[in-house]
C-alpha cells in the first residue's frame, strides 16, 4: 500500500510541487534546474521525474560549482547525472579562480558573491535560461518565507521584493519581456520535515554527509569544520581530530558547521531533526553576515 | 500565563497523526497595528515552535527594531524584509508552516496597509479561514471591512473575529459585544459561513494557545482550539470531474498524455469524458499518478491521463466528465479585485489567464463598484486600485469555466496587462451571458477573399500615429490622394471628423480614448472585409490600444505607422492652436503636454517627420504597400 493513501498532507505537496514545474515547462521556452546537490535538490529532481514521466527531463541540470564542495557531493551529482542519463552542466567562475578567490583567502562574503551569485548570473547569461527551478523552501528563513513562487527577476536578476506580482490562487503569471528571467520554486510550501519525509516515503538517495561518521574535525568560532582536503590550512595548534559527526545542510566546507551525532539511518536523522532546538540554517556562516543578509544577497540574483 | 515548557516534546507528537488530512490554512488579516504578525509570532513562540538561534536574533532585533521595549517583538519574526523591520510594518505576506499534534495549519500573516491590500489577497486567495484582527479600542476600521469583503469575494467561509489588545480595554466584555455585534450586522450579506468571535491578546497571549484567566466572562475556546477543531469541508472530490489540461506529454511518438490536477472529482480508468471546448468524447484509456499506473485519481491528484481515441487536445483545454459539462461561454458577468496603481480600462484588452488557458478579453461594461464600508453599489466608469467591482467581461474566444461559487479553481481568473506583463486584477466568474450563447457569427455567401478578388488590390489598415501636430492627417492626405491616382479603393477615418459623427458621445479622459480607438479599429475592421485600404490618422497614445487594434485586423494587413515628430516643431507648428491653449491650463488630458504618448515600439513605418517634407513620407509609405504587394 502506497504511503499517498495514510499521508494526504505529503501527497498534496508532491501533486503541487509537479503541478508547479509542469506550469513553468508549459510556459518557458529554455528553462534550467538548479542543482545544487542537497536533500532538496535530490526532492525536486525525484519530483521532476515524476512530473515529466515516462518521457526524459525537459531541461538541463545546472550545478554552480565554487570548487570547495565536499568531494563526496560532486562524487554524488556525477553518480547521479549518469544513472539518470541526465543533461548536467557544471559552471565555475574561471575570473574568480583567476583572482585568487576563496572561503579562506577571501572570507565568506566575497567568496559567496563571486563563486556563488556571480558564478549563477554567468551560467544563466551563458544558456540563456529564462526560468530557473530552485529547492528554496519558505520555511528556511524570513526573506524567503516573503516569496513568490514564481519570482520574477529583472533583466539584470534583480529582485525586487518590496514590488512582487500578488499570485492568486494556482494562477502563475509567467509573462516575462525578453532578457527577464523567472525563479521558480516548487517546494516553496515545504518544510525540512516533508523533505526528509518525503526522501525516507520514495527512497531517495542523498549525500552520505547527512548521516553520522568519523570525520577529521577542527572546531572553529564554535563551529565544527569537516576539514575536506588540505586546502584548509590548520591554525597553531590546531589537530583534525576524528569525531562523529553528520550535516543538516551543506555548502562550501570551510563554511558549513557540522553536528556532532550518532544519527546514521533516515529514521535516526528525522528523529534527530524533531528534537533540534536549532534552526536548519544555523549551521551556515554565509547566512549570519548581518541582520536582512540572506534578503541582500537575494536581490543581487543569489537563490 | 503560558509559557512553553518541554522543548521538542510537541514538535515530535506533532508530526503524528496529523498526516491524515491536508493542513489547514488560514491568514491572519485586519487593519494596520491591529496586531497580525505579532499573534502568528507569538502563537509560533507559544508552541515552542521558535528555534533558539531564531529566538537569540529576535532578542537582538527587537532591541534594534521593535517596538515592545524590552520585551520581545513577535512581530519580528514574520516580518522578514528590510523594509519591512525599518518601517515596523508588514508589506507582504508572510508563511508559516506549523503543526500540533491535532493538525498542520499553512499560515499566511498580510499586510493591513490599503496600499498592500493586493498582497493581502494573494494570501487570502488559498486560505480555507480567515482571521480577522480587531483592534479592541478602535473597533471596525474601513481595511477591516475591507479585508472582510475581499475574503468573502474570495468565497472564505469560516472567519475568526478576534477581538485583539482586549487588555487595553481592561478586559471589558461590553466593548466586546459592541464589536461583535457591529460585525455581524456588517457581514449579514457577506456569505460567511461560520463567524467566530474570540477576544485575544496577542502580545500577552490571553486566549491565543490557552484559556485566559483575566476573562471569566468568556466561555468559548481559545483560538488555537478553534483552529485545531473547526470543520472546513473540503467536497472537491464529490463534485464533477473538471481536469484543466496542463501539459501535452509527448513522451515518444507512440506516447500522448495529458497531465494535469484534478479540480475537482474523480477519474477513473474506462470513465467517458469530454473535452472543452471541442466538446468531442472519449474515454480515459489509463491513469498514470506519481507511483506509476493507477484505477483512479481524485481532486488535488497531479496525473497525466491518456485517451482512447486520438482527438485533438491541447493545453488549456478542460477535461470534464461527460455526463456533468460546465458552461462554455465568450461573455461573463464577474466580480473584480483591481490591483494596478494604473486603473481599469474599459474596453481595453487585457490578458485573462483561466486555468492553463491565456487569452485576450475586456471588460465591456462596469456595472458598479462595490463601497467597502455601506456595501452599496455606486455607479463608476473604472476601478482604482483596491476597488471591487461587478462587470461584464468579454473573452477572445469561447471558455469552459464554472461559478466560482461552484469551483474555486474553474471559476477563478487573473488579468495581466499585456505590455507591462503586471497581474492588474483578480475575477471571480458569477455566470455566462446569455446573449454570448444567442449571437452567432452568421455565416456570409460572399467572403472577405471573394470581394478583394474584385478589386486589383489587397485590403490594408495604415494607422498613423503620432502627436498632436504631428503632420498624420496631412501625411495621410497625401497618401490617399497618391493611392487613388492608382486607382485604389480607399477610405480615410480621422480623429475629429470621426468624434462629430460615431463617436460624438466621447470626451477625452483616458477611458473615452480606449473607447474612441475601439470603435474605430472595428470600424477599419469592416472596411478591410469590404476589401478597402482604410487609411486611419488618430493621436492614439497608447500602446495597449494600438495593439488592440493591430490584434483587429488580419495579421499583415495592419501596418502602424509612427509619425515622429519632435514636441518642440509640433509646438511651434500648432497648426489648430490647441498646444497654446493645452500649455495655458485651458484644456485637459492633451496628449503631449498632461497626458503621455507612448512611442511605439513596433511600428512597421518610422517616419522621419522632422526632417523630411510631407511629400516624400507619402512616397515612402506608397513604396511599402508596393514592396509588400498590397497594391
Amino acid at each position: 500500500m502506497s504511503w499517498r493513501y495514510d499521508n494526504i498532507r505529503l501527497r498534496r505537496l508532491e501533486a503541487e510541487a509537479i503541478y508547479i514545474m509542469r506550469e513553468a515547462v508549459a510556459e518557458y521556452s529554455n528553462p534550467v534546474m538548479l542543482y545544487s546537490i542537497g536533500k532538496d535538490s535530490s526532492a525536486m529532481l525525484h519530483l521532476a521525474q515524476k512530473a515529466f514521466h515516462p518521457g526524459k527531463l525537459p531541461f538541463p541540470l545546472l550545478h554552480v560549482d565554487t570548487t570547495w564542495k565536499f568531494r563526496e557531493m560532486i562524487a554524488f551529482r556525477d553518480q547521479v547525472a549518469a544513472r539518470l542519463g541526465v543533461d548536467l552542466r557544471v559552471h565555475i567562475n574561471d575570473d574568480g579562480i583567476a583572482r585568487g578567490i576563496s572561503p579562506i583567502a577571501s572570507g565568506a562574503g566575497i567568496h559567496t558573491q563571486v563563486m556563488k551569485t556571480e558564478a549563477l548570473l554567468q551560467a544563466l547569461g551563458k544558456w540563456k535560461f529564462d526560468a530557473a527551478f530552485g529547492g528554496a523552501r519558505r520555511d528556511e528563513e524570513k526573506s524567503r518565507a516573503k516569496e513568490r513562487v514564481f519570482s520574477h527577476r529583472s533583466t539584470n536578476h534583480a529582485w525586487d521584493p518590496r514590488n512582487q506580482r500578488p499570485e492568486l490562487w494556482k494562477l502563475f503569471n509567467t509573462r516575462i519581456k525578453p532578457g527577464e528571467s523567472m525563479r521558480v520554486f516548487p517546494l516553496s510550501n515545504w518544510t525540512e520535515y516533508d523533505v526528509w519525509d518525503y526522501i525516507r516515503a520514495e527512497n531517495i538517495l542523498v549525500v552520505p554527509l547527512y548521516f553520522a561518521a568519523q570525520r577529521p574535525v577542527v572546531e572553529r568560532d564554535g563551529m565544527l569544520i569537516v576539514r575536506d582536503d588540505d586546502r584548509l590550512p590548520l591554525l597553531p595548534g590546531e589537530a583534525p581530530k576524528m569525531m562523529r559527526v553528520r550535516f543538516r545542510t551543506l555548502g562550501c566546507y570551510p563554511l558549513t558547521g557540522a553536528m556532532l551525532s550518532g544519527a546514521d539511518t533516515l529514521d535516526a536523522i528525522i528523529e534527530e531533526m524533531r528534537g533540534s532546538s536549532m534552526s536548519e540554517r544555523q549551521g551556515r556562516l554565509i547566512d549570519h553576515d548581518s541582520p536582512g543578509s540572506m534578503e541582500a544577497k537575494k536581490r543581487e540574483g543569489y537563490f | 500565563m503560558h509559557e512553553p515548557a518541554s522543548a521538542s516534546v510537541l514538535n515530535a507528537a506533532a508530526q503524528a497523526g496529523i498526516a491524515t488530512r491536508p493542513a489547514l490554512r488560514f491568514l491572519t488579516c485586519g487593519s494596520v497595528d491591529d496586531g497580525k504578525s505579532t499573534l502568528i509570532g507569538r502563537l509560533l513562540y507559544e508552541q515552542n515552535l521558535i528555534f533558539d538561534d531564531q529566538l537569540a536574533s529576535l532578542g537582538r532585533d527587537s532591541k534594534k527594531f521593535g517596538s515592545t521595549g524590552v520585551d520581545h517583538d513577535y512581530a519580528l519574526l514574520l516580518d522578514g524584509l528590510e523594509a519591512e523591520r525599518e518601517q515596523g510594518i508588514t508589506i507582504d505576506v508572510a508563511y508559516r508552516y506549523f503543526a500540533t499534534p491535532r493538525r498542520a495549519f499553512v499560515a499566511a500573516d498580510t499586510p493591513g496597509h490599503e496600499q498592500y491590500t493586493r498582497n493581502m489577497a494573494t494570501g487570502a486567495s488559498n486560505a480555507d479561514l480567515a482571521v480577522l484582527l480587531v483592534d479592541a479600542r478602535k473597533g471596525l476600521l474601513a481595511q477591516t471591512r475591507r479585508h472582510a469583503v475581499i475574503a468573502s469575494l474570495l468565497r472564505i467561509r469560516s472567519v475568526v473575529l478576534a477581538v485583539n489588545k482586549i487588555d487595553l480595554v481592561d478586559f471589558d466584555q461590553t466593548v466586546f459585544d459592541g464589536i461583535v455585534e457591529a460585525f455581524f450586522s456588517f457581514s449579514r450579506d457577506l456569505g460567511f459561513g461560520e463567524i467566530k468571535a474570540i477576544p485575544i491578546s496577542a502580545r500577552y497571549g490571553d486566549n491565543v494557545s490557552s484559556a485566559s484567566a483575566r476573562m471569566p466572562w468568556y466561555g468559548g475556546p481559545h483560538l488555537l482550539e478553534h483552529l485545531e477543531t473547526v470543520d472546513v469541508e473540503d467536497d472537491r472530490a464529490a463534485k464533477p470531474l473538471r481536469m484543466p489540461v496542463q501539459w501535452v506529454n509527448r513522451a515518444s511518438s507512440d506516447f500522448r498524455g495529458f497531465a494535469g490536477t484534478i479540480s475537482s472529482g474523480r477519474v477513473a480508468r474506462g470513465d467517458e469524458i469530454a473535452v472543452l471546448p471541442s466538446a468531442r468524447v472519449t474515454r480515459v484509456a489509463s491513469i498514470i499518478g506519481p507511483s506509476g499506473d493507477v484505477d483512479s485519481a481524485a481532486a488535488g491528484d497531479s496525473v497525466t491521463l491518456t485517451l482512447a481515441d486520438e482527438i485533438d487536445v491541447a493545453r488549456g483545454d478542460m477535461l470534464v466528465a461527460a455526463r456533468d459539462r460546465p458552461q462554455t461561454s465568450d461573455q461573463f458577468a464577474a466580480h473584480l479585485f483591481w490591483m494596478s496603481n494604473e486603473r481599469l480600462f474599459p474596453g481595453r484588452s487585457y490578458l485573462m489567464k483561466i486555468g492553463h488557458r491565456t487569452l485576450g478579453a475586456t471588460v465591456t461594461d462596469l456595472k458598479h463598484r462595490i463601497d467597502i464600508n455601506s456595501l452599496s453599489k455606486l455607479a463608476a466608469k473604472t476601478l482604482a486600485l483596491n476597488e471591487v467591482g461587478v462587470c461584464n467581461v468579454s473573452t477572445a474566444s469561447a471558455v469552459a469555466f464554472d461559478a466560482y461559487a461552484a469551483n474555486r479553481e474553474t471559476g477563478a481568473f487573473i488579468l495581466i496587462d499585456r505590455y507591462s506583463n503586471e497581474t492588474v486584477a483578480a475575477g471571480t466568474l458569477d455566470f455566462a451571458l446569455r446573449r454570448a450563447t444567442n449571437i452567432h457569427h452568421q455565416d456570409q455567401a460572399v467572403s472577405t477573399a471573394a470581394r478583394s478578388a474584385l478589386m486589383h488590390h489587397k485590403p490594408a489598415v495604415l494607422w498613423f500615429t503620432g502627436l498632436p501636430g504631428s503632420g498624420k492627417s496631412t501625411i495621410a492626405n497625401l497618401v490617399e490622394a497618391g493611392l487613388h491616382g492608382r486607382g485604389i479603393h480607399t477610405v480615410l477615418l480621422d480623429g475629429d471628423n470621426v468624434r462629430h459623427g460615431l463617436n460624438r458621445d466621447l470626451g477625452f479622459t483616458e477611458s473615452d480614448r480606449v473607447e474612441n480607438i475601439r470603435r474605430v479599429a472595428e470600424v477599419a475592421k469592416l472596411m478591410t472585409d469590404a476589401g478597402l485600404v482604410v487609411l486611419c490618422s488618430f493621436i492614439s497614445p497608447f500602446r495597449a490600444e494600438r495593439r488592440m487594434a493591430r490584434e483587429l485586423i488580419v495579421a499583415g494587413d495592419f501596418l502602424e505607422v509612427f509619425v515622429d515628430t519632435p514636441i518642440e516643431q509640433c509646438i511651434a507648428r500648432d497648426p489648430k492652436g490647441l498646444y497654446r491653449r493645452a500649455l495655458a491650463g485651458e484644456i485637459k488630458n492633451f496628449t503631449g503636454v498632461d497626458q503621455a504618448y507612448e512611442t511605439p515600439e513596433q511600428a512597421e513605418l518610422h517616419l522621419m517627420a522632422g526632417v523630411k517634407d510631407a511629400d516624400s513620407l507619402a512616397n515612402e509609405v506608397i513604396e511599402v504597400l508596393t514592396a509588400r504587394k498590397i497594391i
